[in-house]
């Protein structure tokens, strides 16, 4: 075979390029721009250099919000993987209970995220919402249940929101993994006399481990990112308590109007996830590896 | 004494997988269930292994029933078609894990791992991970497990289906003096007649759900019982042709004048159904008594060393297995030649009547 001489694949990469560009290059780029320049007002900038930055990385309210996020991903993570897991293996294997529980399952991650807030948020008012109402009417809380009142109460509404919303997705993904397992690995198990413990520690589990890599990650990266929920909720209170990264970013550019130093932010925030998102990959990706002695 | 099946049927939801099998192994026998896909042999080892329970019909290992005993109660080892290990455990874990259970030495398990390992030929990849081995060498750690096991009954699944040719010829072949050196009872499950062959032992030939016929693996091959088993039993598919018996001769297809010789001078006259085996088809007269059968090429087919020609003769379709390669182009016409010596006769209900003399294939090889 010849090469071509003229090579217009280049040219039908083009358009693939163009997108890229306009949705991810160029407005990161313009990010970079704003974190190395003060900027007073339209066409008044001076460039500082990394004067944002060291700014940014030693500033408490950026380092309390980083410590709530770590916890809260955390947490997000240690629920709802076991649980996704857990589910799935409840899962039936076939009848028309498949498609049932597969529908059930699927119906958390097709509401709309701001539907999600004002369900919970209802859900949890003190006043008239089904949960408030009943924990307070058992009278076993010092102070009654509301959002407002304690961080605590807080911290549970969004996770239980989080972990409603999301859990199914891990679930999912975690059921196509089981059924991806030939029924010849059950017989050998058995016929080995493995218990069902052991059965899921050296089949199900390894077999299961790329789509737990892709679950982990999406959860984390999704709960590292979270937004609404804690905006729609509380703003970010009681206090700063629900301050994330990203309700702390929002508030430091829209209504602070800071845009060098929420630049800088975003950027410091962008390589976090990126870190530990490799970090979390490259992790799983050795796990289960079996250890060589 | 070893393991005997009575009766035992499997029907599953309405369909029925297995029915009436009788079937005796004795203890240290190796012994082959042939059948093609959906015969029921995997259905029969799922039963022998204590996987399934037969709907009807007892299990007796050496006289005692275990019909309803569980998998884990039970002394069996299998391997299956696709290549069964603990994908987080390394090769020399994975040989090791059905020990573990059994509460014997630490330094008396590494021995035994280590010498079916040897015998496996994967001692130098003890340490990695199923998913770093090539397909035969997982399937040869999967075999070292089931072998270390030492259990009665060893079940084998068509476990070199998923081999390439050459992996497949090795194992095959190791297998064999791995077998010959071990007490168990071995069943071995292939769609294959010639790992049949090869394996020898007893077979169980198999079909829809039903037994066709038992016996010595190599009688069987010589004397099929019916038409059905001569199918089952030869690959490429044995040939058909229907002929008349009258006097000494019988003119089979489209004017093949046949002699008769061996067991078919005792035949009475009539119609007859005449099997010819692909690979007593020959380019070239063999020998004065050879029949020619004039045909038409429908297709030659080259595989490996070999060329498989499909032709008509009148209105059948027939095969001939040739050694060489072999150009034939479609629609030409070619005569190939038979030794009638070869031919196996049937009755039209199927039933064999006349087979080979054992020196006629000699003479037929030679």
């Amino acid at each position: 075979m010849e090469k071509w001489e003229d090579n217009k694949a280049w040219f039908l990469v083009l358009p693939a390029f163009v997108i890229v560009a306009f949705s991810g290059i160029i407005p990161l780029m313009t990010v970079v721009n704003y974190s190395l320049q003060d900027i007073f007002g339209p066409g008044q900038a001076v460039f500082v250099g990394t004067e944002w930055f060291k700014e940014m990385l030693s500033n408490h309210r950026l380092h309390d919000a980083l410590w709530r996020q770590f916890i809260f991903s955390g947490l997000v993570l240690l629920i709802e993987i076991p649980l996704g897991i857990i589910i799935a293996l409840a899962m039936p294997k076939r009848g028309w209970g498949v498609s049932a529980s597969l529908v059930i399952l699927a119906l958390p991650l097709v509401i709309p995220w701001n539907v999600i807030g004002t369900i919970w948020i209802i859900f949890t008012r003190p006043d008239i919402g089904l949960f408030g109402v009943g924990i307070n009417s058992l009278d076993l809380l010092e102070v009654p249940f509301d959002h407002t009142a304690k961080p605590i109460y807080a911290w549970i509404t969004l996770l239980a929101m989080e972990v409603w919303h999301w859990t199914p997705l891990v679930a999912l993904l975690a059921y196509a993994g089981l059924r991806a397992i030939p029924e010849a690995y059950y017989q050998a198990a058995k016929i080995d006399g493995a218990s069902p413990w052991a059965t899921f520690v050296y089949i199900q589990l390894p077999k299961m481990r790329g789509v737990l890599t892709i679950a982990v990650l999406l959860r984390w990266m999704d709960s590292f990112l979270i937004y609404a929920e804690p905006f729609a909720l509380t703003g970010g209170g009681p206090g700063n308590t629900t301050t994330f990264l990203s309700i702390y970013l929002v508030k430091l550019a829209t209504m602070q109007f800071d845009l060098g130093p929420a630049a800088a932010f975003s950027i410091i925030y962008f390589l976090i996830v990126l870190l530990f998102s490799f970090a979390f990959y490259q992790a799983l990706l050795n796990v289960g590896r079996g250890d060589k002695a | 004494m070893g393991l005997v099946l009575e009766k035992v049927d499997k029907v599953v939801s309405g369909e029925t997988h297995l029915s009436g099998i009788n079937l005796e192994f004795p203890a240290g026998s190796r012994n082959v269930l042939l059948g093609r896909t959906l015969a029921g042999k995997t259905s029969l080892l799922r039963i022998l292994a204590g996987l399934d329970k037969p709907t009807r019909g007892r299990i007796l290992i050496d006289g005692r029933d275990v019909t309803g005993v569980s998998v884990r109660k039970r002394s069996v080892a299998m391997v299956y078609q696709l290549f069964i290990n603990y994908p987080s455990l390394t090769v020399y874990d994975n040989i090791a894990s059905p020990l573990k259970t059994s509460g014997i030495a630490k330094s008396e398990i590494d021995r035994q791992v280590r010498e079916i390992a040897a015998m496996l030929r994967i001692d130098d990849l003890l340490d990695r991970l199923p998913a770093e081995l090539s397909g035969g060498q997982q399937q040869r750690t999967a075999i070292a497990r089931a072998m270390v096991k030492n259990a009665e009954l060893l079940l084998m699944d068509e476990p070199l289906v998923n081999l390439d040719y050459k992996l497949r010829e090795e194992l095959r072949v190791e297998l064999q003096e791995i077998f010959a050196q071990r007490k168990a009872i071995v069943v071995y499950t292939t769609t294959e007649p010639t790992e049949a062959l090869m394996l020898g032992g007893n077979i169980t030939v198999l079909d829809e759900g039903r037994i066709l016929q038992t016996g010595a693996t190599h009688e069987t091959y010589r004397n099929p019982a019916t038409v059905k088993v001569a199918e089952v039993f030869s690959d490429p598919p044995i040939n058909f042709l229907r002929g008349r018996i009258q006097g000494a001769k019988a003119r089979i297809g489209e004017g093949i004048q046949v002699p008769l010789n061996g067991a078919m001078q005792s035949l009475g006259d009539g119609e007859y159904d005449f099997g010819i085996r692909s690979n007593h088809f020959f380019l070239a007269r063999t020998g004065e008594n050879d029949c020619q059968v004039e045909a038409q090429v429908e297709l030659a087919e080259i595989n490996g060393s070999e060329t498989f020609i499909h032709f008509h003769h009148g209105d059948a379709r027939l095969v001939a297995q040739e050694d060489g390669i072999y150009p034939h182009r479609i629609g030409s016409a070619i005569t190939l030649y038979v030794n009638p010596r070869c031919l196996f006769v049937f009755d039209l209900k199927g039933n064999l009547v006349a087979a080979p003399a054992l020196d006629s294939i000699h003479e037929r090889s030679a």
